[in-house]
């Protein structure tokens, strides 16, 4: 740790001789937040290894991906509940990894609270869409010709 | 130290395709032709190679977290810290060699004029 260290957030900063930890914090938030992030990151492994499985490595690999892929996998509540609990879990762990990298760089009050409102519209927008879709989604849509599953019964 | 910085740039890099990968496949919301115009885009080869380069942090940002995890939870985790990053960096290697054959064998053959 000599001439190649990289120092830690906020050490040469302006405001680090000031900076210090909360000694009594009334909330318990940050301690779930941590051990959130080693929960949901074991889940994840065992989620994105057999996404990435299914979807990458089996059969065609990627080339075999179109709708009725899509629309295959989601006929079966199995991989609605599997791509569901990876939604949630990638997007409330990725978000809370982004909050704390904010906490750490972004020095100004005002940066950070914009920075931190713009993180949180957009993970929101984006856990509600996901959601969305995954339970909205119409394997056969009325008019579609291309791609659809076998099982479709095209007029 | 690297490990952190390391497991910092991935985890935003993950993050960020993670907002447009939910963004895509919600195309299959607006109509097959849509879905599969889009999705087509990750077919290039140019794209495999980023998708090779994506799972390459993934599986180091997956492998160091149990790292993160050990260190935190085991009572010798602090103590062997740097035996595991090399063990991480072993496994990630170990991964990545036959996901790197298959994905790209999948990626170049079908755009060298396999099937």
């Amino acid at each position: 740790m000599s001439s190649n260290s990289i120092a830690a957030p906020r050490s040469n900063s302006a405001q680090s001789p000031k900076y210090k930890r909360n000694k009594a914090s009334h909330s318990s938030f940050e301690m779930i937040a941590w051990l959130f992030m080693r929960l949901s990151g074991v889940v994840l492994i065992v989620l994105i290894f057999g996404h990435l499985f299914v979807n990458l490595m089996v059969g065609e690999g990627i080339h075999a991906i179109d709708f009725g892929f899509v629309a295959g996998k989601w006929s079966d509540p199995f991989w609605q509940i599997w791509d569901l609990a990876m939604l949630w879990l990638a997007m409330l762990h990725g978000s809370n990894g982004v909050r704390t990298i904010i906490n750490d760089y972004a020095e100004r009050d005002g940066t950070r609270m914009t920075l931190k409102a713009v993180l949180y519209v957009a993970s929101t927008v984006i856990i509600v869409l996901g959601t969305l879709v995954i339970f909205t989604f119409d394997p056969c849509p009325p008019g579609a010709v291309i791609d659809l599953p076998s099982f479709c019964t095209v007029p | 130290m690297w490990s952190w910085v390391g497991h910092r740039i991935t985890g935003v890099v993950i993050f960020i395709f993670l907002l447009v990968h939910v963004l895509d496949t919600s195309l299959v919301r607006v109509s097959p032709e849509a879905y599969t115009a889009v999705i087509g885009a990750y077919k290039n080869p140019i794209m495999g190679l980023g998708e090779a380069a994506l799972v390459a942090a993934i599986v180091f940002h997956a492998f160091n977290g149990l790292r993160i995890i050990a260190v935190d939870f085991w009572k010798k985790g602090p103590k062997y810290q740097r035996q595991m990053l090399w063990a991480v960096l072993g496994l990630w290697a170990v991964t990545m060699i036959p996901f790197l054959i298959r994905h790209l064998t999948i990626v170049f053959s079908n755009f060298f004029g396999g099937n």
